[in-house]
Parts: structure tokens; C-alpha cells; sequence
């Protein structure tokens, strides 16, 4: 199949970027980045710079690869990240738009290539049980009831890939920062800190310049992990409490 | 050189316990004043950085990643053990010793691996009150499934992203440690030196991959976590981006490579689907509890496969070869991994293949959705079900117990495996080669070490399914906090190394002159096509099969690309940018070295064992002869751009009695 790449082009944080066209003949077998690996073969071979973008394990759960495909993040499969999409999904013929994922708080190292490394200070700021490693009493000491546990696990399943803030008018990150705070405050493991992990987290999500969250739910649509805008109202109620507790 | 494994007296059980509580320690206000510098945040890195950081040392962390969670452990699916005996099926740390050693087909240190038995307990404890998601039973208690080579029940998982949940657990008490001041984290930064200082390795060098800047940083000892070398072969189940730099860069520095040739091989994974193919993936063991294997009778039949003309449900039932059932009898399509991978090779090689590029066999769940259609039926009611019932009930179960591995296989393949066989065949997936430690895990060179997938240590030949999930974090969380004060508690006077001191100063202009070297070059081909030429030599001569004048023709093969890449590589940009051709034409150029040092080994290991078949070595049947006279050591190899210098450790076995492994 013969495709028109329309890709974002910028060689760094500070210069301006532009859409720049390719042609490129693809094989229907072939995944999203496979294609894009072809791309760069062939402007290597020509001694031009090939599209810088980000990835690692290609099957949909280290959370790196993050491209907006015609508009959306991770492209237009339900439930997929970029690695896992494939050509089939398109046609020949086909013009093909690629961007980086774009937010106040992303900002862009290089074409598609984004700094996210925000995530990482939320999760710094009280996105983990204070636990050292020795402390543990055994493993089924404290039994949890299935359901709660599923909770807690579709909570956990997040791969910190950004989709959702890149998906929201307002670059909230409020969809990764309460799976994170639901995932531990349904475990009896984490909710003794449930209180002073929400404020902490919700603080620095502040700090690091994510937009609020005005409920458009477009996070929810894009997560290639799925995770439900049910944990955005859980946690506001957990917010709420927190401001009204008298404990730290 | 002579290696000294350090392993301590005293039987077997106690060696652990009571060495712990020997030990030299390093005091609190010691602790403060020691730098101890960590590479790798996977399992292995992120736990060590951690428990170091809350032991309170002063740790400085390092990942090329973009974040300390995107480390290859993530993607781990199927579970990790742990001899809790939960199921009280008659599990304990012996059984579970017993069983690595054995499924490492004798071939791995008594000492090492008895000790991760033991610590194996501790590491489910610690998990769970991090938070991580195990599954759990109706009752609320962890639940456990089986894994191949193993008569327990023993491992622990978290549906099929068991790797990730145990990923985020340890990236999340590293975060706290970071947040606490304990650990400095240098993401997006890769290793490009060892440094040493008098004989001891005291920092490194690192290319920060945003600027492309050269960095120095000392500490008083180097921890190494930086996970396998499977992408040697390119095409691996490995994260693209997983690599043997740091260990090959210290091996360059003195350090010694073990076992490099012991590769485990998996045998179900989706096959290649083309020439633009990146990487593979893997399709869990688990199928093999259903899905039976086999190839066409005929190889005419395989050939109209190929070309398209038929499929699977064109052959009839009597023109099929279901080659494990036929040539295993007692264990069928539930052998070994490296057992698997063989048969589906031989099948292949005699041209039955079932692909276009006919490296393929199928794996077909027909069988078992009839038989649990049946059953089902049967305990639903319905008698004289229609096949059309059966089919749609069978299909029903298979979706519970397998739904999300055949979802993902459509969406790779684009075929439905309900309908027609999956296609399969066994790709690269784990290596138990690795730079080679004692049991402080501490390598020769003093104040290195190295944990988790880098080093060679707990499995032998052959890795039992989810044991490097148990290593990793046995290593990071229960073994080095304290071996590492075997090392450091001599080190209390030593003062801050420093970075400016002209061993940092010379290490850094080497790198600088490696990287200039490369850009000068200006070539013709990509780094990539170098890459993937190196994969298909090692795929072919160091593969699943190895023979004598194969790996011969294989290593001199790599000498040639090594010396056609030093002329004629071409990587785009500059050095001070973000340039991903960059850094991966400088993985590639040390995959250029350690394939060679490969084939030295697989050539000089005159027996099969595990993962390492020799073709000169088998019976009659085809199957893997070892020799105990000669072989019962671990080869650890030396640098040297002429002929590999081998050490040997030898393996004493006082607690098994060695065995011939045997599944007929
Ligand atoms: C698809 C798949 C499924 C698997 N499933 C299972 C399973 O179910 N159970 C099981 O037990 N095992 C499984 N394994 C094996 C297991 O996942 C790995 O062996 C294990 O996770 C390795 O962990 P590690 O910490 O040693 O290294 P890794 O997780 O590979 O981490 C390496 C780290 O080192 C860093 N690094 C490397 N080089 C440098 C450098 N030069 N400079 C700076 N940083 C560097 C990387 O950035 C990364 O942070 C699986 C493997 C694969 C491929
Ligand atoms: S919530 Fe979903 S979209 Fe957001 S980071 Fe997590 S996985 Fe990605
Ligand atoms: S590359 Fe890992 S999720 Fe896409």
C-alpha cells in the first residue's frame, strides 16, 4: 500500500516546527511503527534526518510510544496503544497525519519525542505505600475481598503513557494521577496514606502545570489501558475528605 | 586468574542465614558518607536503589529510559514463584532449589541458587505491601497457577502483566526514595564506561542522550542491573532498546562474561511476518496446556500452505503430524522450553513449515474446544448436541481461560485463532549468560557488581518460566543490601572519589574519541541493516542448533561485519543532540564483539546442555548428550580482539546427584 505521511517536524524545544510530507510503501502486516522504521530506512539511505519517536517494547505495556494519529492519541483503535496498531487498520492511498502528543506540560524534545517526565514527580510527591523493603508481615496476612481487588487492579493497570492528558482541552492529567491514588487507596496496603497521598499528588499535578478537569471524558475514550473516569470523581470525593481531615 | 566464588561453609540450608549474621556491617553515620552508584531500573536496579537508599547510603540511579518504569521487566506476563506452599501441595525452598537446578540442566552454583529459594518467600510479602495487584482467591487469599518443568504449584501473578505490576511496585519505593533525597535519578542517561581507580571500580561514564554530553560520576562502588543481551540476535522477544553496553563495557575493563552461549529460546511466539519485521512476541507457555502442535505429513501439503493455496483445515487429520505428542509420549506438548523449540525446527528444516517464509508450525486448540464443548453440554444438559453447539461452548471456555492471548494474537496476525490453528515457532527470548559474580554477587573486578538478567548466576543452562522475575528482585531487595557491606565496610576511610581525577578524565576522552570514530565514519549502510545482518549470523550458526564448523564460518562472519561496519556505517545528525541512530550504533558496535566471544563458547562447550544444543552431541533420537567429565564448569570469558581468554569456575554439586534429563 502506498501512504502520505504527514509528520510534525522539529529539531528541537525551542525552534519552530512544521508538517513535512513522505511517501511510503507499506505492507498491510506491517504495525504502525514498522512502517515508520521503513520511513527512516529510507531517509537514511538519502543522508536526511530520520523521524525521531519514542518506543520500546511494541507490544503495548511500557507506556513509551505516544503518537497523535489524524487527530488522535495512539490512533483511531479502541483500546490500543501506538506499537500495538497495525497497517490493516488503514488504506492504500491514504494520508496519514503524525504528531507528538502535545500539552503545557510535555514539552517537545525532538519531531514526535516529549519530556514527560512530570509524570514521574507525581508519582514522586506520595504515588507509593511507605513501606521499607524487610517491614512486610506475610503475604496473606490480610485477605482482600475479590472485588476490591479488581478494582485496585484495573486502577493499577496504567502504563503512564500520557495519551489521557494529550486527549484533554485542558492537558489535565487528573485521569493518571487518580488511577494511581485509586489503585492504592483501595488496598488496605495503602489507605492508611490515602488522605495525604491525594492532597500531595493533587498539589504537585498543580505544580507541574496540568490543566483542570472540566469533565470532557476525552481522556477516558483515548486510554489505550481503559481505565474509567470513575476514578477521577473517587478521588475528588477523596480530595474533599482530605481537606476537611484533621490528620497531616 | 583463578575465580574465587566466595560461597560460604556450612551445610547447604544454613550458609545464608548464618554468613547474614556474620557479615561486616557499615554503620548509620558511615552509610551517610558512602556513594554507591546503580545502573538500571528494572527489577533488579530499581529494587537495589531503593533498599539502598532507605539503608541509607547516598545512590546514584541511571536508566536510558525516558522513566525509571519503562525498564524491559515490564513487559513480563506470566507470573514469578515463590515457595510459599501456600497450596500446601508439598512446595519448600529445597523443592524449589532442587527444580531450578535440575531445569538448569546442572549446569548453575548450588550456593546462589539455594539462597534465591529461600529469599523467594520474603519477596511476595514485600510486593503485597507495596500494593502490588496480585490475583487472589475467592477468599481473599494470593492464588497460584502452575508452570512448565515443575509439579507445584508456585507462582504468583497478576492476570497477564505480572512484570509490570511488579515493575511499578519497585519504581514507586524508588520514587519515595528519590522524593526522601536518598537517590539522585539521571534519567535518559547511558553508560558508556567503567571506571576504575587502583584495581576497584569506583564511576562511570554517561552520555546524557537529551545534549549528547559526556558526564563523569564516581562513587565508591558500581551496581550494575542492565538486564540481557537476547537483542544480540535482533530479533528478540526483548524491548527494542535492551542491550549488553554496560556489561560489555566493563567486561572491556576487566570484568568476565560467563556462559555467554546459553540462550533460552522460546518456543511459542508469533512467527516472523516479513523482512520489516522489528521485534517478536511472545504467546505465553501457558497455550500449551491446550493447543496442540503439529505440521502436514507431507511436505507437498506444507508447500501449498505456503503459498496460500490451503490451509490448516484442508489437511486431513491422518496427513498430520503432531511431532511432540508422536515423539514424547510421557509430556506431549508440555516439554521444555528448549525441547519445544528444537522439535519445531527439525519439523521445519524438512521443508513442512506453515508460513509464507516457512518457519512456522501450528498450534491448534480444536481438540480442546471440542472436548470442552462436550463437557460443557453434557453438565448444561443438552443431549445430541449439534457440532455447531459444541463448537460455540468449547469456544466459550477457551475465551475465559486464553481470551486476552487470542485477542492479541488477532490484532498482530490479523487471524482469528478460534477459527484456524495459531502459527507459531521459537524466537530469543532470555539469556542466562552474564558477566560472571561471586556469591556476594560481586564480579572480579573489586566494587563491581551485578544483579538481575546481567549476570550469569542462578539459572545454568536453562531458565525454569518465571524464575527471573524472583532473581531480579531476590538480588535487589534481599541479597545485595547486604553483601555489599562485605565490600564497603573496608571502604569507611575511603573519601568521596573524585569525578575530575585523571582515571574519570581519560575514560571520558576514549568515549569521546569511540564517538567521533563512529560519526567520522560517514558509510553507506544503516546502523539497523548491521544490526540485522549480525541477528540472522547468530540466528544461524548460534541458534538452536549449533555445530563446530558452523560457529566457526559464524565467528569469522562477525569479524568481517565488524570490520565492513568500522568502514561503511552511516549514522545521520550530530553527536550533540538527541540522536537515537547514535546511541544505537553504539549498542550495535559491542554486539559486534559479544556475538563473537558467543560462538567461542558454543564452540568450546563440547557437549548439549539446556539452551546450548551441540549437533555433535546427541543420541540417536535426537536428543541432548551432556558431559559431566569434562563440562561441569562455568566458562568465563576475557576480552581479548584476538582469541577470547577463558577462566573457568567449577561447579561442585554436594546436595543433587546429577541426572539425565529425560521426557520420552
Ligand atoms: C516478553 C517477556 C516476558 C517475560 N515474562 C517473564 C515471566 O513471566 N516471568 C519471569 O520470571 N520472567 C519473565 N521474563 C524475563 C524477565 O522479564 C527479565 O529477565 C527481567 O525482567 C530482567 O530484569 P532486569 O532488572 O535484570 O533488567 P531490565 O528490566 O532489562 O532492566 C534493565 C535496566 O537497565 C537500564 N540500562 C541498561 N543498559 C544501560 C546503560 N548502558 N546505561 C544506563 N542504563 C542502562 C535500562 O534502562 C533498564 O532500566 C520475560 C521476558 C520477556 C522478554
Ligand atoms: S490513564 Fe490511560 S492514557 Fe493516562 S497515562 Fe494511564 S494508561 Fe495512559
Ligand atoms: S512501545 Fe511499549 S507501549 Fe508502545
Amino acid at each position: 500500500m502506498k501512504l502520505t505521511l504527514k509528520i510534525w517536524r522539529q529539531k528541537n524545544q525551542s525552534s519552530k516546527g512544521a508538517f513535512e510530507s513522505y511517501q511510503v510503501e507499506a505492507d498491510e502486516h506491517m504495525s504502525f511503527l514498522e512502517m515508520l522504521d521503513v520511513l527512516n530506512e529510507q531517509l537514511i539511505s538519502e543522508k536526511k534526518s530520520p523521524v525521531a519517536f519514542e518506543h520500546d517494547c511494541r507490544e503495548g505495556i511500557c507506556g513509551t510510544c505516544n503518537l497523535v494519529i489524524d487527530g488522535r492519541p495512539h490512533g483511531p483503535s479502541q483500546g490500543t496503544t501506538t506499537c500495538q496498531l497495525h497497517m490493516r487498520s488503514f488504506k492504500d492511498g491514504d494520508t496519514i497525519h503524525i504528531e507528538p502528543f502535545r500539552a503545557r506540560s510535555f514539552p517537545i524534545i525532538k519531531d514526535l519525542v516529549v519530556d514527560r517526565t512530570a509524570f514521574d514527580r507525581i508519582i514522586q510527591s506520595g504515588g507509593y505505600v511507605s513501606v521499607n523493603t524487610g517491614q512486610a508481615q506475610d503475604g496473606n496476612a490480610i485477605p482482600i475481598e475479590g472485588n476490591t481487588a479488581a478494582k485496585a487492579f484495573d486502577s493499577a493497570t496504567c502504563i503512564g503513557c500520557g495519551a489521557c492528558v494529550a486527549a484533554c482541552p485542558n492537558g489535565s492529567a487528573m485521569l493518571f494521577t487518580s488511577a494511581k491514588v485509586q489503585h492504592l487507596g483501595l488496598l488496605p496496603q495503602g489507605k492508611v496514606e490515602h488522605k495525604s497521598r491525594v492532597q500531595k499528588m493533587v498539589a504537585q499535578m498543580d505544580k507541574e502545570g496540568f490543566g483542570f478537569c472540566s469533565n470532557v471524558g476525552a481522556c477516558e475514550a483515548e486510554c489505550p489501558k481503559e481505565i474509567s473516569i470513575d476514578n477521577i470523581a473517587a478521588m475528588n470525593r477523596g480530595f474533599v475528605g482530605s481537606m476537611f481531615s484533621t490528620e497531616e | 586468574m583463578s575465580l574465587k566464588n566466595n560461597v560460604p561453609e556450612g551445610p547447604l540450608a544454613d550458609k545464608w542465614t548464618k554468613y547474614k549474621s556474620t557479615m561486616n556491617l557499615v554503620a548509620p553515620n558511615n552509610k551517610r558518607r558512602i556513594e554507591i552508584i546503580v545502573v538500571g531500573t528494572g527489577l533488579a536496579g530499581a529494587s537495589a536503589a531503593a533498599t539502598l537508599g532507605e539503608l541509607g547510603y547516598q545512590v546514584k540511579c541511571f536508566t536510558f529510559h525516558d522513566s525509571p518504569r519503562r525498564a524491559h521487566s515490564i513487559a513480563a506476563q506470566g507470573g514469578i514463584n515463590a515457595a510459599k506452599n501456600y497450596q500446601n501441595d508439598g512446595d519448600s525452598a529445597y523443592r524449589l532449589f532442587y527444580d531450578t537446578i535440575k531445569g538448569g540442566d546442572y549446569r548453575s552454583r548450588e550456593a546462589n541458587v539455594h539462597r534465591l529459594a529461600e529469599v523467594s518467600t520474603e519477596i511476595i510479602d514485600q510486593c503485597v505491601a507495596q500494593g502490588v495487584p496480585f490475583a487472589r482467591e475467592y477468599g481473599g487469599l494470593l492464588a497460584n497457577r502452575s508452570f512448565g518443568g515443575v509439579q507445584v504449584s508456585r507462582t504468583f501473578y497478576a492476570r497477564g502483566q505480572t512484570g509490570q505490576q511488579l515493575l511499578i511496585g519497585a519504581y514507586q519505593a524508588l520514587s519515595r526514595q528519590i522524593a526522601r533525597g536518598s537517590v539522585t535519578m539521571y534519567n535518559r542517561h547511558e553508560m558508556l564506561d567503567l571506571v576504575k581507580v587502583d584495581g576497584k571500580a569506583r564511576g562511570i561514564i554517561c552520555r546524557n542522550l537529551l545534549t549528547g554530553e559526556i558526564e563523569r560520576f564516581a562513587a565508591h562502588c558500581v551496581v550494575l542491573a542492565t538486564g540481557g543481551y537476547g537483542n544480540v540476535f535482533y530479533l528478540s522477544t526483548n524491548a527494542m532498546a535492551s542491550n549488553v553496553t554496560a556489561a560489555w563495557k566493563s567486561v572491556k575493563k576487566g570484568a568476565l562474561m560467563a556462559n555467554p552461549c546459553y540462550t533460552q529460546i522460546h518456543p511459542t511466539c508469533i512467527p516472523v511476518s516479513g523482512e520489516y519485521q522489528s521485534k517478536l512476541t511472545l504467546m505465553s507457555e501457558s497455550l500449551r496446556n491446550d493447543g496442540r502442535v503439529w505440521v502436514p505429513n507431507k511436505v507437498s501439503d506444507a508447500e501449498a500452505i505456503q503459498r496460500g493455496e490451503k490451509n490448516a483445515l484442508d489437511i486431513p487429520e491422518e496427513d498430520r503430524d503432531y511431532y511432540l505428542e508422536r515423539r514424547y509420549p510421557a509430556f506431549g506438548n508440555l516439554v521444555p522450553r528448549d525441547v519445544a523449540s528444537r522439535a519445531a525446527k527439525v519439523a521445519c528444516d524438512e521443508g513442512k513449515g506453515v508460513s509464507k517464509t516457512g518457519l512456522a508450525v501450528f498450534l491448534d486448540f480444536a481438540s480442546a474446544i471440542e472436548r470442552y464443548g462436550k463437557a460443557e453440554a453434557l453438565m448444561a444438559g443438552i443431549s445430541n448436541p449439534s457440532k455447531e453447539k459444541i463448537t460455540e461452548l468449547g469456544r466459550a471456555v477457551i475465551k475465559k481461560k486464553y481470551g486476552n492471548l487470542f485477542q492479541m494474537y488477532e490484532k498482530i496476525t490479523g487471524e482469528n485463532p478460534y477459527k484456524l490453528p495459531m502459527k507459531i515457532y521459537p524466537a530469543v527470548h532470555y539469556t542466562m549468560g552474564g558477566i560472571w559474580v561471586d556469591y556476594n554477587l560481586q564480579t572480579n573486578v573489586p566494587g563491581l557488581f551485578a544483579l538481575g538478567e546481567s549476570n550469569f548466576s542462578d539459572h545454568g543452562a536453562n531458565r525454569l518460566g518465571a524464575s527471573a522475575l524472583m532473581q531480579g528482585l531476590a538480588d535487589g531487595y534481599f541479597v545485595i543490601p547486604y553483601t555489599i557491606g562485605q565490600f564497603l565496610s573496608k571502604e569507611i576511610r575511603t573519601p568521596a572519589i573524585d569525578p575530575n581525577g585523571p582515571e574519570f578524565i581519560q575514560a571520558e576522552k576514549e568515549v569521546k574519541e569511540k564517538i567521533n570514530q563512529l560519526m567520522g565514519i560517514q558509510g553507506n549502510q544503516s546502523v539497523e541493516s548491521f544490526h540485522r545482518k549480525l541477528g540472522k549470523i547468530m540466528w544461524e550458526y548460534c541458534g538452536m542448533a549449533r555445530n563446530a564448523e558452523g560457529l566457526k564460518k559464524g565467528r569469522q562472519m562477525i569479524r568481517d561485519l565488524r570490520k565492513e561496519f568500522y568502514s561503511d556505517v552511516f549514522i545521520p545528525g550530530t553527536n550533540d543532540e538527541y540522536n537515537p541512530e547514535l546511541e544505537k550504533a553504539m549498542r550495535v558496535a559491542d554486539f559486534l564483539e559479544l556475538g563473537e566471544v558467543m560462538m567461542v563458547d558454543a564452540l568450546n562447550r563440547e557437549e548439549s546442555c539446556g539452551g546450548h544444543f551441540r549437533e555433535e552431541h546427541q543420541s540417536e533420537e535426537g536428543e541432548a548428550k551432556r558431559n559431566d567429565a569434562d563440562y561441569t564448569y562455568v566458562a568465563a570469558w576475557e576480552w581479548n580482539e584476538e582469541n577470547p581468554i577463558l577462566h573457568k569456575e567449577d561447579l561442585v554439586f554436594e546436595n543433587v546427584e546429577l541426572k539425565t534429563r529425560s521426557y520420552k
